[in-house]
C-alpha cells in the first residue's frame, strides 16, 4: 500500500514548551488510522501540525511528493487535506449554505460536489438558511464534515468527531468514515474512545509524550485489549 | 426661527456628522472586527485623506468638480496603499499581537500626524465644494452638498454591507472575523484578508474625509475628534457590527446636532461619554456587538 500522508522526525511547540518530540507517522493510501492516547499526548498538535496551523521547527511531513511543512498554512488543504477540529469550529454567525460555500471555495469546487456533499447529509439541504450557531450539537458535526467534504480531500483530519453526541449520530459519523474509505479517502482519526474506533479503524497509533509508540493493526488490539490500558489509561 | 424649522436644522446637521461618521467609524470596526486590532492610527487616515483632497485639487485646478472628483478616487487609494504598507510592514510582524499593535498605531499615528506637518505645514486649508447649489425649504435653505454628503455615505455604507454580505470576498473578511485558525484550515490566506481589510479601513476613513473637507478644513490635527467619536461609535454599536456602526453614529451624530443647537456642544459631549460609560458598565459588547473567538 502507498503512502498518502508521511510525517517524519516532527518537532512542534507551543512557545518554548515542545508537544511534538520527533513524532513518525505513516497513513496509507484509502485506510482509516486512528491516533490513540491520552489527553496532552499531541494528538491534536499532530492534526494542527499537519495543516500548517502549529508550525514544524524540525521534520517534515509530505502528502505524497509535496512537502506540506514547506507550505504556508492556507496552502495545506488546497493541496487536498481538510480538517474538521475538535468542537466542530464552525462559522457560528454564518449560515449553512455560507459554511458549506467555505469549503467549496478551498479547492474551487462547484455546484456538482455540493450535492454529492448533501446526499451524504440530507438533514443539511432544510436548513442551508440556518445560522449554523443554532444547530444542534449532532447536526453541526455533520456541518463540520459536509465543509470539510466540500474540499473533495485525498486525506480527511477528524479530531474527536463523536466527541458529545448521541450513540445514533455516532453510528452515523462512522457509517460516512466508512463510505469515504471506500471512495479513497485516507483519514486520520482522533478519538478518547476505543469503543469508537475499533469498528471503523484499519490501523490505530499510540501517541504518548509526543511520540508515536506504535501503529498496530486492529485485528491486534482486538486480541490484547490490555495495550490500550497501556497506552490510554482504559480499557 | 420656530421651533419646528429650528429642529429640522439641527437634525440635518446631525445627519450630516452622522454620515461621516459612520463611514469613518466602520472602518475602525471593520479593522477591529476581523484583525482584532484597536488602529489608534485612524484618524490619521482620515487627515490624510483631506490634506490629499486639498493636494489633489490644487494640483488639479479647473472647475472645483473636477479636482474633487479626482479627490475622491485617488485620495482614498493613496490612503489604502499607505495602510496597506503600514500592515505589512509593522502590524504583520508584530503577528497582530493586540498590545503591541495599540503601541505601534499610536507610533504610526505621530509619524503620520508629523510628516504632515512636515510636508502640509500647520495651516487649514479650505478645499471648494464641487458645487454650490442651495435647496430651499419653505422655513429656510439648505446646502445641496451637505445633503449629497448624506446621500453619498448612505450609498457607500449600502455598497459596503452588499460587498460584506452578498460576495464572496465579504464571506472570507467574516469567516476570517469569527474565526482566524479556521479560516486558514479552509485555504484563506488570513494575512492577505488582514492587509486588504486594513487598507479598506483607510480608505472609508480618507473618503469620509474628503466629502467632509469641502465644508470644515483640512489641517494636520484634525484627525483626533473622528477618532475618538470613532471610538464612541462602535463602542455602543459594537466592534465588528455594521448595522450598530450606523445605528450608533445616528444616535451620536443626530443628538450632537440637536443637543448643540439647543443646548450646548459640551453638553452633547457629556452625553455621549455618559452613553459610551453605560454601555461599558451594562453591555460592554456594545448595542449590536457578538461574541467572537
Amino acid at each position: 500500500m502507498n503512502a498518502a500522508l508521511t510525517i517524519s522526525g516532527l518537532d512542534c511547540f507551543y512557545g518554548e514548551v515542545q508537544v511534538l518530540h520527533g513524532l513518525d507517522l505513516e497513513l496509507r493510501k484509502g485506510e482509516v488510522l486512528c491516533l490513540l492516547g491520552r489527553n496532552g499526548a499531541g494528538k491534536t498538535t499532530t492534526l494542527k501540525a499537519i495543516m500548517g496551523l502549529v508550525p514544524a521547527r524540525a521534520g517534515s511531513i509530505r502528502l505524497g511528493e509535496r512537502v506540506l511543512t514547506e507550505l504556508p498554512a492556507h496552502e495545506v488543504p488546497k493541496a487536498g487535506v481538510a480538517y474538521v477540529p475538535q468542537g466542530r469550529r464552525l462559522f457560528a454567525e454564518l449560515t449553512v449554505a455560507e459554511n458549506i460555500e467555505i469549503g467549496l471555495m478551498t479547492r474551487k469546487r462547484g455546484k456538482a460536489v455540493r450535492d454529492s456533499v448533501l446526499d451524504l447529509f440530507p438533514l443539511l439541504r432544510d436548513r442551508l438558511k440556518q445560522r449554523s450557531g443554532t444547530l444542534s450539537g449532532g447536526e453541526q458535526q455533520m456541518l463540520a464534515m459536509a465543509r470539510a467534504l466540500c474540499v473533495e480531500p485525498e486525506v480527511l483530519l477528524l479530531d474527536e468527531p463523536t466527541e458529545g453526541l448521541m450513540p445514533s449520530m455516532i453510528a452515523n459519523i462512522r457509517e460516512t468514515v466508512a463510505r469515504l474509505r471506500e471512495r479513497d479517502v485516507s483519514t486520520i482519526l482522533v478519538e478518547q474512545r476505543v469503543d469508537a474506533v475499533l469498528p471503523v479503524a484499519d490501523r490505530v497509533a499510540f501517541i504518548e509524550n509526543g511520540r508515536n509508540r506504535e501503529t498496530v493493526d486492529v485485528g491486534r488490539l482486538r486480541e490484547d485489549p490490555g495495550m490500550v490500558r497501556r497506552y490510554v489509561g482504559v480499557g | 426661527m420656530a421651533f419646528f424649522p429650528h429642529l429640522l436644522l439641527a437634525t440635518l446637521e446631525g445627519l450630516v456628522t452622522s454620515a461621516v461618521l459612520a463611514l469613518t467609524a466602520l472602518g475602525l470596526s471593520l479593522v477591529f472586527g476581523v484583525m482584532r486590532i484597536v488602529n489608534v492610527a485612524h484618524g490619521e487616515f482620515f487627515m490624510l485623506g483631506a490634506v490629499l483632497a486639498w493636494a489633489i485639487t490644487t494640483a488639479v485646478g479647473g472647475h472645483p468638480a473636477l479636482g474633487f472628483a479626482a479627490a475622491l478616487v485617488l485620495a482614498p487609494l493613496i490612503v489604502g496603499f499607505i495602510a496597506w504598507i503600514s500592515e505589512r510592514l509593522v502590524l504583520r510582524r508584530l503577528d497582530y499581537n493586540p498590545e503591541a499593535t495599540i503601541v505601534a498605531t499610536i507610533g504610526l499615528l505621530y509619524i503620520i500626524q508629523q510628516l504632515a506637518l512636515t510636508f502640509y505645514g500647520p495651516e487649514a486649508r479650505p478645499v471648494t465644494p464641487p458645487f454650490n447649489v442651495r435647496i430651499q425649504l419653505p422655513w429656510f435653505g439648505y446646502s445641496g452638498y451637505k445633503l449629497s454628503i448624506i446621500a453619498a455615505s448612505a450609498l457607500l455604507l449600502l455598497a459596503t454591507w452588499l460587498v460584506l454580505t452578498r460576495t464572496r470576498i465579504g464571506l472570507v473578511m467574516r469567516a476570517t472575523q469569527y474565526d482566524r485558525e479556521t479560516a486558514q484550515a479552509f485555504g484563506i490566506p488570513v494575512g492577505r484578508v488582514y492587509g486588504a481589510v486594513f487598507a479598506l479601513g483607510a480608505m472609508l476613513a480618507a473618503i469620509a474625509a474628503v466629502l467632509i473637507v469641502p465644508i470644515q478644513q483640512a489641517h494636520y490635527l484634525m484627525g483626533l475628534d473622528p477618532l475618538l467619536l470613532s471610538f464612541i461609535v462602535v463602542i455602543i454599536g459594537g466592534l465588528g457590527s455594521l448595522r450598530g456602526t450606523v445605528i450608533a453614529a445616528l444616535l451620536i451624530g443626530v443628538s450632537d446636532g440637536i443637543i448643540s443647537v439647543f443646548f450646548s456642544p459640551t453638553l452633547a459631549k457629556i452625553i455621549a461619554t455618559l452613553v459610551v460609560a453605560m454601555v461599558l458598565v451594562f453591555r460592554p459588547q456594545g448595542l449590536f456587538g457578538t461574541a467572537t473567538k
